[in-house]
């Protein structure tokens, strides 16, 4: 929908965003961080049991993470979430915790297995009942394990969250 | 201050201390939730002290209080990478334990399943370790076979990692004829694969200087503490226990076993890539050799028949409709507390009644009751309460009685376990990273009274200290990779 | 640094079971108490004090040589037996091709055996994982400690009388229970979309 809606021949394409053309673009703070954000997620590796191999093949290259701009980094100092993927027991999760913390701000959290969101089969002594009881978890990825393809439904989620967010940039949040 | 004392202080500053490195939990190299600590003099390593059990979910303890069938879906947890050779080792194990055999169909196929899931844990080790060591692209090349198995997999059971495919007393269902045809073609194309890969890393010199000489074990050493499969292979010891202890159809297929000689990584991942070509070998004689048959033992009290085998009824099982004889009800409450949907209504000594519409015909009620006061109706959905109170006062047709006769058979046997003698049993199998072991202790009801797997990963993890003395930090990491640990099983 | 392929072939294995479990009722008459065989397999119910001598022979003797200790564990028989704990070694033996099971009766008011470690390095791992999931304490062990669980873990797991789903929470393990908390007083300051 190309609306004129001004003399200085300005014309909004989406909704926030207008283009002056050639080459100008006229936009919020809010979308173009975000889209920012959104277009080069970077996990940090952190596969604990066996949904940690099918992560290990939605990055293959039968199911690319990396046309979403996913790339999976080493260091949690230079990634932006954590794919908790597998089982979380007890000893575990005093280092789960860690990892986040050493995250840089903006950083979400996918939980990805059902014994991340829940615990899964392992209704036990050592097993964590689900890792959103020391994590703030934005997106639960269920499966045992969830399917490449799931995982990338539920990083695409995370994008679209990440899309809405409103002012996670400013000093004033 | 003195010369003497400066001479000393600058003694203490250069003091060579040794160095205490954690590689932690959480490190793209350890396959796994795997911390070590090492303590270094410079670059080189003076000891290596392993710490697992962050991955500990109590599969044994879970074991115990879950029947036989129950705790078959556990073991495809432990091993994730290669899942249908650990269902495997359980069926076999179990079987031994009720004494009975699966058919032969189902030997060969699961011999076909069990050596597919050889070559794609073979594929995933190449691809870990060789990533580890630097070697990118084979990690993408084995991942590209890897998804060809998986695929193949979905096609037999609709799983592509944790598939409990293969049963006590035989597999799930047939395989389909696509499923051959298509494992053909794999088997075709294959061998000419792993000659990319070898070409990529055989003879390459950064491989050899990084593998040759690192990691070296000799015979005695690996069979005192305990190392199986391929890992103990590469030091000479002829010990494979599909020839030593035949299951399944193995001792109906030729295949060679590659025995090393010195010891070392490189010896090792020679092992490691012969016998994917053995495998690939291995399938295709099964599928040549594949007798006709069914895929389950025929021991129904052992095993869970199929379904049209059990409930020989005409009549669709969605218009059955479960009615209370209310001359035999003696109201005693029991299939009220029984029921899930809570669609039976009644007071204490008067004849209870049901609700058609919350019924969800799961049957619980006319296991439960001891009177048999409960009565099954072909057809009766559709009927109104009238229609089905004459009919309830009737006999049932004989067909209905005897289907309900196995109903309630099936219900006892998924409920409590088949009824198993006192005894125990140690029983191994050959799983692509070792000797997996089961040993049951049953006392006589349906769940198994101690359930104890006996891990390779457990074994080779503990092992790692020996094979890393000595040598530098980087080579630590080829040695995590030559012993092809995965710590699901190694924590259970 | 050749690699072959070697045929190996399959042959009947060595000794019977029964003769070995003969032979060892024959060395230490007074330590064996039962004889024990299921499914074609032979277990040697042996008393603790002489298990280390009973081992070493199995493993030096030139007719046995039981080289390789396929498993080694506990069994926990609260209530069903006499003696409460069985610690159970199944060994094979590679080149002969037989095998046989021994299993230590351990009493529960006194739950120590001694250490194999000194014949089987393999040994080390699986007692300390005996240990950590029973309780029993192996003498002679270099580094006896816990394995799969914290090592400051309270109670010992696969024991009958634990339950499965473990403490409640206040009673859990420090460690988690730090964690936890420390999560909801972080709380605050996570953002909330």
């Amino acid at each position: 929908m190309l609306i004129d809606t001004s003399a200085t021949g300005l014309i909004q394409v989406e909704e926030g965003v207008k283009i002056l053309p050639p080459n100008v673009i006229v936009t919020t703070f809010d979308k173009i961080i975000n889209w920012g954000r959104l277009s080069s997620l970077w996990p940090t590796t952190f596969g604990l049991a066996c949904c940690a191999i099918e992560m290990m093949a939605a990055g293959a290259s039968h199911y690319d993470f990396d046309r979403f701009g996913i790339i999976f980094r080493g260091s949690p100092r230079q990634a932006d979430c954590v794919i908790v993927a597998g089982t979380v027991t007890k000893k575990m999760a005093p280092v789960v915790r860690r990892v986040y913390d050493q995250i840089p701000e903006p950083r979400w959290v996918v939980a990805m297995g059902s014994c991340a969101c829940t615990g899964g089969v392992f209704r036990t002594y050592s097993t964590v009942q689900g890792c959103d009881s020391f994590l703030p978890v934005d997106v639960f990825v269920p499966g045992c394990p969830p399917r490449p393809e799931t995982l990338l439904e539920g990083m695409i989620l995370l994008q679209e969250k990440i899309r809405k967010e409103r002012a996670r940039w400013s000093p004033w949040r | 201050m003195s010369g003497k004392d400066k001479m000393e202080q600058l003694e203490k500053i250069f003091e060579s201390r040794e160095l205490n490195v954690n590689m932690g939990p959480q490190h793209p190299a350890t396959h796994g939730v795997l911390r070590l600590v090492l303590d270094m003099d410079g670059e080189t390593i003076v000891k290596v002290t392993p710490y697992v059990g962050y991955l500990h979910r109590g599969i044994e303890k879970l074991g115990e209080s879950l029947s036989y069938y129950q705790a078959l879906p556990l073991t495809d947890r432990m091993d994730y990478v290669s899942a249908m050779s650990n269902n495997i080792g359980y069926c076999v194990a179990v079987e031994k334990l009720f004494d009975i055999e699966a058919p032969e169909r189902a030997k060969f196929i699961r011999t076909i399943v069990g050596e597919m899931s050889r070559i794609a844990n073979h594929l995933l080790w190449l691809a870990t370790h060789a990533l580890d060591i630097g070697a990118m692209t084979v990690f993408l090349y084995c991942f590209r076979e890897r998804e060809w198995i998986l695929d193949l997999y979905e096609m037999i059971c609709g799983a592509r990692l944790t598939v409990t495919y293969p049963r006590v007393g035989g597999v799930r269902n047939d395989v389909p004829q696509e499923f051959l045809d298509s494992l053909w073609k794999f088997t075709d194309e294959f061998p000419s694969r792993i000659l990319e890969y070898e070409t990529l890393i055989d003879q390459n010199r950064i491989w050899l200087q990084r593998t040759i000489g690192i990691g070296v074990i000799s015979a005695e050493e690996a069979v005192s503490c305990g190392m199986t499969g391929p890992t103990l292979r590469g030091s000479g010891v002829t010990y494979d226990i599909r020839k030593h202890m035949p299951y399944d159809a193995y001792d109906k297929v030729e295949f060679d076993v590659p025995i090393g000689t010195a010891g070392d990584t490189y010896d090792r991942y020679r092992c490691r890539m012969l016998e994917m070509r053995q495998s690939n070998n291995i399938i295709r004689q099964c599928i040549e050799k594949l007798p006709v048959g069914p895929v389950m033992a025929d021991a129904p009290k052992f095993t869970l028949q199929p379904k049209d085998k059990m409930m020989p009824i005409t009549h669709p099982t969605e218009a059955l409709a479960y009615i209370i004889d209310e001359k035999v009800c003696k109201g005693c409450g029991m299939c009220l507390r029984a029921c899930p949907a809570k669609a039976i209504f009644g007071e204490k000594k008067k004849p209870h009644t049901i609700k058609q519409e919350f019924c969800l015909g799961c049957g619980n009620c006319f296991v439960t009751c001891k009177f048999k006061a409960l009565k099954l109706i072909p057809g009766g959905k559709a009927m109104s309460e009238e229609q089905l109170k004459e009919l309830a006062a009737g006999p049932m047709p004989e067909e209905i009685t005897k289907a309900a006769e196995y109903m309630v058979r099936h219900f006892e046997f998924v409920k409590k376990g088949p009824k198993v003698p006192e005894g125990e049993i140690y029983v191994a199998t050959e799983v692509p990273k070792g000797e997996l072991g089961f040993y049951f202790v049953s006392d006589g009801s349906g769940k198994p009274f101690r359930m104890r797997v006996r891990a390779p990963s457990f074994i080779h993890a503990g092992c790692l200290p020996r094979l890393c003395v000595g040598h530098l930090v980087a080579d630590v990491i080829a040695n995590i990779g030559t012993i092809d640990i995965v710590l699901g099983e190694c924590d259970r | 640094m050749a690699v072959t392929e070697v045929r190996l072939s399959i042959h009947t294995p060595g000794l019977n079971p029964k003769d070995i479990s003969e032979k060892i009722k024959e060395k230490f008459p007074d330590q064996v108490i039962d004889v024990a065989e299921f499914r074609d397999q032979v277990s040697v119910i042996v008393k603790k004090d002489q298990i280390v001598p009973i081992c070493k022979y199995l493993h030096d003797d030139p007719l046995m040589s039981l080289d390789h200790l396929q498993d080694l564990t506990a069994v926990d028989y609260l209530k069903k037996k006499d003696v409460r704990f069985e610690v159970v070694y199944n060994l094979y033996s590679i080149r002969y091709r037989h095998k046989i099971r021994i299993r230590a009766q351990v009493p529960e008011n006194d739950p120590k055996i001694s250490s194999v470690v000194p014949i089987w390095a393999g040994a080390n791992w699986h007692e300390r994982e005996c240990y950590d999931m029973f309780g029993i304490v192996f003498s002679g062990h270099p580094d006896l400690r816990r394995i799969l669980m914290p090592e400051d873990w309270e109670g010992f797991p696969l024991r009958k009388d634990y339950p499965l789903i473990g403490p409640e929470f206040e009673k859990d393990w420090p460690g988690f229970v730090e964690v936890v908390n420390k999560a909801k007083e972080l709380k605050e300051f996570e953002w909330e979309g």
